[in-house]
């Protein structure tokens, strides 16, 4: 009995208590990242909560925040998020059956488009915008519309479809190949009618995971001149303004009421984002292959 | 040709090319244009701020703007030195950093090593919506909460504006950046390496940090470099909270410009084309650009490198 007790007094010897304090610090981590978070959800639900109403969703911008809604901006920021759908997925999914399935690695302008992407994929989303500014907007004269922004938002978010894509499609196991290519397909059938099929899950998670990021990204959609006020509901060829767009911009008003009106929008930037990556990570699990 | 080689290859032996499938030739052309956007993309990029900037640098000498400490391209007597604007990007970057780095990491180690299959499945979404939050949001939250709490609960005296809320809520941004990517290194790591730890007498903590931490460490390198790039090249957080003064100091509770601020504020659309504050915008971006495509290349070098090792 009295040696038990000796033992149990003297405690865990010190690496345990060395490698406890280590949990307890990754832990710590974890909980700051996590904490930050959760204070940022409710402080902006908490503030903008007053502000969410109908008048919110459907009126136009005003100067007077009592009177100001975001529908314009609503409504741009789902064109341009159908517009980014539209042209980056084809685009993605093309270009990664090129790189997996077509391109010869031993090539150097392959190894070249390689190391291309992946440093587009971390090119700030502003430098897009001045390409935007430059190119799209002045250059070709398209102008500052709705157009001009999806093009631009194609353009971010295109290296993270085309690698999502690429992790799909890499993961079907070579046997499927294999088996078609006995059956006498050619490589396009093979791709189009079992490689591609088999990735879909995978395809769609990173589409929708891209599109989530396009529809919450502000700053290029300043350069290519997203203005502040717009009072009618945006066309393809037309003047817009977007949700994150609207949302600096009553971030900057001073007056108070405006800040409440931005944290409300966030509010519904928040919703629209969120349930697209709920989405995401929904068909992920569901869908997950075990080869 | 002699038999074995027939038996390792038949496919080849056993189909000689006849004709060429023009469909499939079709096809081969469509995927190619499709990743050749890209790099047409680059090419536009590295064009668009070039053109405009080797304009602005016949009106502005190269090395008045490199080494030049006042920034004032609006006032009538204009100033084009870009150092503040440098500073203002890499101190906030560097706290942000501070803040980013071990936490990522912390976070990477715990999935990595501690963590359940069951509590990652529930740790990585969260993480992942950590990383969804738009930019806007997150300049809003450290504008109207960080620097309120800074000055009341915690008590530092910063400007309305100010470097250190951006930094704070930067570095927050980034863990998920951070902690996927050294997670992905650590998980590359050979299972052998920590066994032969553990094997050893090594308890958790020595595998973690002495084994596989070194082991990974080119891929937690990797890590850092693009997060200090991200980091540098984000505007809306520095925009909405660091503010527009453009001045060397390196105290962060003062008010800062960064790059990305200064030509998101500058570039709303309205500048005349032309216009030397037009230019401004693509010498300063071509900074920015030059800056960050260092880094990326470092660090898509050293992913490169662990995966050569472990994959």
């Amino acid at each position: 009995m009295t040696v038990v007790d000796g033992a149990l007094a003297s405690g865990p010897p010190r690496r345990v208590w060395r490698n406890r304090l280590f949990q307890g610090a990754m832990l710590l981590c974890m909980l700051v990242a996590f904490g930050t978070l959760a204070v940022l959800l409710v402080d902006t639900l908490v503030t903008g909560w007053p502000a969410l109403s109908s008048q919110l969703l459907t009126g136009l911008p005003s100067t007077l925040p009592e009177e100001a809604g975001a529908r314009p901006a609503i409504l741009a920021t789902l064109y341009l998020g159908a517009l980014v759908l539209l042209f980056s997925v084809p685009i993605g999914v093309l270009t990664a059956v090129y790189l997996e399935e077509y391109a010869n690695r031993e090539r150097w302008w392959n190894r070249a488009i390689e190391v291309n992407i992946q440093n587009l994929a971390a090119v700030p989303a502003i430098v897009y915008g001045i390409l935007g500014l430059a190119f799209i907007v002045r250059g070709i004269g398209v102008g500052r519309v709705v157009l001009a922004g999806g093009l631009i938002l194609t353009l971010v978010v295109l290296p993270t479809v085309v690698v999502s894509s690429r992790e799909a499609i890499r993961a079907v196991p070579d046997s499927i190949r294999q088996g078609a290519f006995a059956l006498g397909a050619t490589k396009w059938q093979v791709v189009w009618r079992q490689v591609l099929p088999a990735a879909i899950p995978g395809i769609a998670t990173g589409s929708i995971l891209a599109l989530s990021r396009a529809v919450g990204e502000t700053a290029p959609l300043i350069m290519v001149g997203a203005i502040t006020y717009v009072a009618f509901n945006p066309t393809l060829f037309g003047a817009y303004t977007a949700l994150p767009v609207q949302i600096y911009n009553w971030t900057r008003q001073p007056d108070v009421d405006f800040q409440t009106l931005a944290a409300a929008g966030a509010i519904v930037l928040l919703v629209i984002v969120l349930t697209m990556n709920a989405v995401a990570i929904f068909l992920r699990n569901r869908y997950r292959k075990q080869w | 040709m002699s038999a074995d080689v027939t038996v390792a290859r038949p496919a080849v032996v056993a189909l000689p090319r006849k004709r060429i499938r023009w469909g499939e030739q079709f096809v081969h052309l469509i995927l190619f244009i499709a990743a050749a956007i890209s790099v047409l993309t680059t090419v536009g990029i590295v064009l668009s701020l070039l053109l405009p900037a080797l304009e602005f640098f016949r009106e502005v000498s190269p090395l008045d703007f490199f080494t030049g400490t006042t920034w004032a391209p609006l006032f009538l007597d204009a100033q084009f030195g870009v150092l503040p604007l440098v500073v203002g990007t890499l101190m906030i970057s560097f706290w942000s950093a501070l803040v980013a780095f071990p936490l990522g990491l912390g976070v990477a180690i715990y999935l990595s090593e501690y963590a359940a299959p069951r509590a990652t499945a529930f740790l990585k979404p969260i993480l992942e919506i950590l990383a969804a939050i738009p930019t806007v949001v997150l300049g809003y939250f450290a504008l109207t909460f960080v620097t309120p709490f800074l000055r009341d609960q915690v008590g530092v005296q910063v400007e309305i504006f100010n470097a250190l809320s951006a930094s704070l809520v930067l570095g927050i941004m980034l863990i998920p950046t951070i902690a996927t990517l050294s997670e992905d290194a650590m998980a590359a790591v050979p299972r052998d390496l920590r066994d032969g730890g553990y094997a050893l007498g090594a308890d958790k903590l020595q595998v973690s940090t002495r084994i596989v931490v070194p082991a990974a460490i080119s891929g937690i390198i990797a890590a850092f470099v693009l997060g200090f790039s991200r980091a540098v090249g984000e505007t809306m957080i520095v925009l909405i909270a660091a503010g527009q003064l453009a001045q060397i100091t390196f105290d962060p509770r003062e008010t800062v410009e960064t790059i990305t601020a200064f030509i998101g504020a500058t570039g709303n659309g309205d500048v005349p084309t032309g216009s030397i504050e037009y230019k401004t915008i693509f010498a300063v971006g071509l900074t920015l650009f030059v800056m960050t495509l260092v880094m990326n290349l470092i660090s898509i070098r050293l992913v490169r490198k662990y995966r050569e090792v472990y994959e």
